[in-house]
């Protein structure tokens, strides 16, 4: 068959994919980025697309729970494996979960654009690594880019929510240093 | 009811949680890629390969041959009218140029579009972009400030003689060069600063689709100018203006990238009137780094003069912006020279100041603005004279700057700003004693006792916020940006919806705004919703930039709901037939004062909607109030001091920033961890300028970056934590007291790390004067290169 | 930035997929983690017809110790695996290996992408090439014709470039003998890049002396090379500060808008010598 990119109708592929627990049947071209499925055949529109080659992070989503770049990943290659995307951290009632509430109260968010990405990121790395540094946490953050906080408030929304899930802490609030806060 | 303080105990200067925050947190935010609709088409550009050239053939059969491609129109198709951005100025001072929104018969930059393709999906768009056949008849591209005023250089644009866009002298003052003449102490500095993407994450993008039953263009777009969108797209499409609704989604971050009218919003829009079906466009990373707005390179040759006390005397200064292909609309390419010739004196007692200011175009990605707009720069090149002069004269950087801020209030500058009151010396005193307080001098020389090199520079400025009408005005501006409109209307539950001109993209509005309307209406903040970012819905506006947003868009929102409340109090006093003054509002009801006697808004709703025959004849039916407001004078100016602290790193070269703070100062801060966001989000950017952005073009204009490997936006690796702490000197005019809190970490950060690197620098005589700087001239500078060589 | 269009063939088994790379010629290429192909796809710069998938095949995502004391790390296996090595097979021999893996991207980039994929694919900086130059690692690949073992002396051809048939399946990498003594560094601008010049070496270290090394380059040529001249003078019992500086004599990097040939030079002296330091401390 000729595949001349220019004049053939490419073919079309039935893709299963597993998200966020429930089964989605897609036929598509096998060339949609599992990023592009998401949001644009599934209607996940949490997912976000920045950059297209794997340095924004923005498309960051869980498979088999660890991060990953869904602008680097075709749909195709997504099949047998378990995807989790943003719209899966919020419980069945709407209540944020904890990491969520996290990035509110530090305000680790602005625009929101990059954030889907942040939290995927934080959740995966935290589900492997629950009792991580905040210097580790701060490696992990670098692997995303956000043009509106500085980073800051991200790294320690982060560390906030590792700690109380730790249980070593009440309060998920107190910052490294107390001069950091002055106002 | 102007100015009376905020009342105690509210909602104003609290870190309220984000009324964003819930959506944008659950992936249910929506963002312009997040619209869909029925039977919607994709965009995308078929993009020049070459910076200059006429367009001699093209040939788009083949693209319609595609599978999946629907249509490709080129501007002969579309026949558009041009955008054209205009300044009252003679023509010696500016020459307007047109922007086609499709390249005609030339094209000037690579990555200007030339056709549309229009297919089922982005996928099969891009697949015909590649059968579109153009052929170009290359002509020298004129790559930069000196090529472009060169003797015979190549014309960018045909009526630009000398490729100068913009040429102004805005002041000069008598006699200033008597002064350099006679003066103790004068100083020079040759400064470049690299073009920059603003880089919203988001990028630029639409949804355009014609609306029968509403007889409407509706353009979906991530703006911060809607209004301004729509005026350029009737203008273009030759629509009445009511027959265009811009509606902006949740955006991404702008900037100022999305403060400019984007041609190719037109041409998605154009494309969607032809076909009659929905049409998206999302501007891939690529093009948004090589072919979209980009901003800041500026040249400039700046001398002053200063006694022998370090005082200054005199500033002479000519500066020199690379706009590349075009004028932007609305601004022009008047924006960063006339920024910079107007307000380049800063915080500093000048007495004599002379300026040139031009704009060059040449062929690269036009330019737009970004945050902060010229004074990044221009406040690194002051800050520079003034660490040169200190060293000259053996002061202590810091003192000299002392000797020089302003501090009486108001102060009449010699460029005719008047400045009112601030906290310049006060910033810069707490600033530097924060730093001493941590020990970093002590640090310091400890580590240049063991031969490390740690460094500690500082920069002082302010910035005008909140620039009404008449600051526009003096720009001789066609668009004059200034006022803004409020309309606050509650409903018959008691619930408030009210609307501003300004445009949130990442400043938390919806928070904030319905902060200053909750405590002025004594209301549950739960009960009050802001709409913007819909032409329909809003009368008018001018968007959100020059951090006019709180300032002016709050001011309008206090005073429209001051009117609201005054209705809500002649209802009820008319109730309890006593006169208005008797009765307050307190906890989403009016009561009578000193008595027992409530009427919950619901009720008074009630009346004014349900009831209305209950209601005196001189109060009309219903609860919606508009108000207006401007800036009569010179604006209002937020100021700050920060200090940074780098160490450089012998064997590599490599910047380290060991401590950031910052002491800022923006009046009333109406939610204080909304500031600091925007203070560590904009010293983030300047950073990003300072060490590691840029964009630069080969001698045929192949710009050297198309994606992030290239283009360096910082990670949270290299961007430090920061410390902020806040002064408040309240805005005598505004109706919060709140200056504006957008831009001055951008503003601040890029000369307080060069004079942090020089700093570090100073046992090596070598001074760095061009960001960004680069590990390897850091390298070169510690391992003893000659000075001459470093111009990065 | 969306790919081109082509056909998606998921292999079962490595002689499947070397038969269906056999088939299909130079319009085909193998996907394994993706981490590099994809991006170049999203640009267009890589436009194969066919793509067969490698990533099903799990015989290959192991890691694990020979009886000789060698590692053997499956072509699929993770950046992310080895970087937290889950069933605890490198030990201090080959902690170098996972102390390398930081270095690699981000951690979303090593979750996907595969020591085979990074080796394949060839890019004179990358971290796994490096390390395969500077510990001897060999490569065995299988194809239509067999299985072959490579050493890594001949794999790296330059550019994206290596000794892999176009029919070849890279099933497994071995390194040969433990290296305690080792010790890979770089610099990049920024976190996560790839580096400008990325070092290594791995340490002789007799009752705490200096023996003699294998010392390393990535990107300061086309592809990751020995320095050979710079192992001499750890032979000959010179300091580290002259192994640095012969390094730096012997190789002549390609300038580019990142750094000069002189800086990228200096970058040599500078990373060697930090390798050097950090592999004898271990």
């Amino acid at each position: 068959m000729n595949t001349d990119p220019v004049a053939t109708h490419p073919d079309l592929q039935l893709i299963t994919l597993d998200v966020n627990g429930e089964r989605y049947d897609v036929v598509t071209e096998p060339r949609r980025t599992l990023v592009d499925v998401l949001r644009h055949e599934l209607r996940l529109t949490g997912t976000h697309v920045g950059c297209e080659h794997g340095i924004c992070g923005a498309c960051t989503v869980l498979v088999d729970e660890r991060p990953v770049r869904a602008c680097l990943m075709f749909a195709a290659q997504a099949e047998g494996a378990r995807i989790r995307t943003v719209e899966s951290l919020a419980d069945s009632d709407n209540r944020l979960s904890d990491l969520q509430r996290a990035f509110s109260e530090h305000h680790a968010l602005q625009c929101g654009f990059c954030t889907p990405g942040f939290l995927m990121l934080a959740e995966g790395f935290l589900g492997e690594r629950p009792e991580a540094s905040k210097e580790e946490i701060r490696e992990v953050v670098a692997a995303n880019l956000c043009r509106c906080t500085g980073y800051q408030t991200i790294v320690e929304a982060i560390e906030a929510c590792a700690t109380a899930r730790r249980g070593a802490c009440v309060t998920p609030c107190i910052p490294d240093s107390p001069a950091d806060k002055e106002h | 009811m102007s100015n009376t303080p905020l009342a105690e105990g509210k909602l104003v200067g609290k870190a309220v949680r984000r009324r964003e925050d819930p959506r944008l947190l659950a992936g249910r935010g929506r963002f312009v890629d997040d619209v869909a609709l029925p039977g919607m088409l994709h965009a995308q550009f078929v993009r020049s390969t070459v910076a200059h050239a006429e367009l001699a053939s093209m040939d788009v059969s083949a693209v319609r041959e595609v599978p999946g491609v629907v249509a490709v129109f080129t501007a002969e198709d579309l026949e558009l009218a041009d955008i054209v951005a205009q300044l009252g100025r003679p023509l010696s001072e500016f020459v307007p140029t047109a922007m086609p929104v499709l390249a005609r018969d030339k094209v000037r930059y690579v990555g200007e579009p030339i056709a549309i393709v229009v297919a089922r999906d982005a996928y099969a768009a891009e697949d015909g972009l590649e059968a579109a056949k153009v052929s170009y008849a290359t002509l020298p591209p004129v790559m930069s400030e000196e090529a472009a005023f060169a003797d015979g250089a190549p014309l960018v644009h045909a009526e630009a003689a000398h490729n100068t866009l913009v040429d102004v002298s805005l002041f000069a003052t008598e006699g200033i060069d008597r002064i350099f003449e006679a003066a103790p102490c004068v100083v020079e500095v040759d400064t470049r600063t690299g073009r920059q993407n603003a880089l919203p994450l988001e990028t630029r993008g639409a949804v355009a689709h014609w609306d029968d039953r509403e007889e409407q263009l509706v353009l979906h777009t991530c703006t911060q100018i809607p209004h301004q969108v729509r005026t350029v797209a009737s203008r273009c499409l030759r629509l009445d203006e009511r027959a265009v609704r811009v509606v902006v989604p949740d955006m991404g971050g702008g900037f100022g990238q999305k403060c400019v009218v984007g041609r190719e919003e037109i041409a998605a829009a154009a494309a969607a009137l032809r076909l009659r079906r929905p049409v998206k466009w999302i501007e891939d990373r690529k093009d948004a780094l090589s072919a979209s707005f980009l901003a800041r390179e500026q040249h400039y040759r700046a001398r002053a003069a200063f006694d022998a006390e370090g005082g200054i005397l005199a500033l002479d200064t000519d500066v020199v912006c690379d706009m590349g292909a075009y004028s932007c609309y609305p601004f022009t390419a008047g924006i960063e020279p006339l920024m910079a010739s107007a307000e380049m004196p800063g915080v500093y007692k000048l007495p004599a100041y002379r300026v040139r200011g031009r704009a060059v175009t040449t062929n690269k990605a036009p330019t737009g603005p970004y945050r902060g707009v010229s004074r990044p720069q221009y406040v690194m090149v002051m800050e520079r004279l003034f660490e040169r002069a200190a060293r000259e004269l053996g002061l202590d950087p810091v003192e000299i700057r002392r000797r020089n801020v302003i501090t009486d209030f108001p102060y009449t500058g010699v460029n005719n700003i008047t400045y009112d009151p601030g906290s310049y010396l006060e910033s810069l005193n707490l600033c530097e004693r924060l730093v001493k307080d941590e020990g970093w001098y002590e640090k310091q020389a400890a580590a240049a006792a063991e031969g490390r090199h740690i460094g500690i520079g500082y920069s002082c400025f302010s910035e005008r916020t909140g620039y009404g009408s008449a600051a526009f005005a003096q720009r001789k501006m066609k668009v004059v940006p200034g006022f803004d409109i409020s309309e606050v209307r509650m409903d018959t539950s008691g619930a408030v919806t009210f609307t501003t001109g300004t445009m949130n993209h990442g400043q938390s509005h919806e928070t904030t705004m319905a902060q200053i309307v909750a405590d002025e209406l004594a209301l549950d903040i739960a009960k009050v919703r802001l709409h913007q970012g819909d032409t329909d819905r809003i009368t008018y506006g001018f968007g959100t930039f020059a951090s006019r947003s709180i300032t002016i868009g709050g001011s309008a929102v206090r005073l429209a709901a001051a009117k609201l409340g005054d209705k809500l109090r002649a209802i009820a006093a008319s109730r309890w037939g006593v006169g208005p003054d008797e009765v307050e509002l307190t906890e989403g009801a009016a009561r009578r004062r000193n008595t027992q006697d409530v009427l919950p808004y619901q009720e008074i709703a009630d009346i004014a909607y349900l009831q209305a025959h209950l209601l005196p004849k001189d109060i009309e039916p219903g609860l919606s109030v508009t108000a207006t407001f401007d800036v009569f004078n010179d604006g209002t100016f937020s100021n700050a001091t920060h200090a940074c602290v780098v160490e450089l790193h012998a064997g590599t070269g490599q910047v380290e920033i060991l401590r950031y703070v910052c002491v800022e100062d923006c009046g009333v801060a109406i939610n204080p961890q909304v500031v600091e966001g925007q203070c560590r989000g904009g010293i983030a950017q300047g950073i990003a300028g300072a060490l590691f952005e840029q964009v630069t073009y080969d001698a045929q204009g192949e710009p050297s970056a198309t994606g992030f490997m290239d283009y360096k936006v910082p990670t949270a690796h290299e961007i430090p934590d920061v410390l902020i702490h806040h002064l408040e000197t309240p805005c005598a005019f505004t109706e919060t007291g709140a200056k504006g809190a957008g831009e001055g970490g951008t503003i601040g950060a890029p000369a307080a790390v060069l004079n942090a690197v020089n700093d570090a620098l100073r046992p090596t005589g070598v001074e760095l004067d061009h960001t960004p700087i680069t590990p390897e001239t850091v390298h070169r500078a510690l391992n003893g290169a000659p000075s001459l060589e470093l111009s990065s | 930035m969306k790919p081109a269009p082509f056909q998606y063939h998921r292999a079962r088994d490595v002689d499947g997929a070397s038969r269906l790379l056999a088939e299909l010629g130079d319009d085909a290429k193998v996907i394994a983690g993706g981490q590099s192909l994809v991006a170049m796809m999203n640009y267009r710069l890589a436009r194969p017809r066919h793509l067969v998938d490698i990533g099903g095949l799990r015989e290959l995502d192991r890691m694990h110790r020979d009886a000789e004391g060698g590692l053997r790390v499956g072509a699929l296996t993770t950046h992310h695996t080895v970087e937290s090595d889950p069933a605890g097979v490198l030990g201090a021999g080959f902690e170098v290996l996972r102390k390398t893996m930081t270095w690699i991207g981000h951690l979303p980039i090593r979750t996907r992408g595969t020591v085979g994929g990074s080796m394949a694919h060839g890019d004179a900086t990358a971290e796994w090439c490096l390390l395969a130059v500077t510990l001897g690692a060999e490569f065995v690949a299988r194809g239509p014709r067999g299985e072959r073992v490579i050493p890594a002396g001949d794999f790296f051809l330059g550019y994206y470039t290596t000794a892999l048939d176009p029919d070849e399946i890279l099933v497994e990498i071995v390194f040969p003998r433990p290296a305690p003594h080792a010790a890979l560094t770089e610099f990049a601008e920024r976190r996560g890049d790839f580096a400008l010049v990325a070092a290594a070496v791995d340490l002789d270290v007799e009752d705490g002396e200096v023996r003699g090394g294998r010392v390393a380059l990535g990107g300061v040529a086309s592809a990751a090379v020995r320095v050979p001249e710079a192992e001499r003078v750890l032979t000959a019992g010179g300091s580290f500060e002259a192994c640095a500086s012969a390094a730096a004599e012997a190789v002549e990097p390609p300038a580019d808008a990142s750094g000069s040939t002189h800086y990228r030079k200096e970058l040599v002296r500078t990373l060697i010598r930090r390798a050097c330091e950090e592999a004898v401390s271990r």
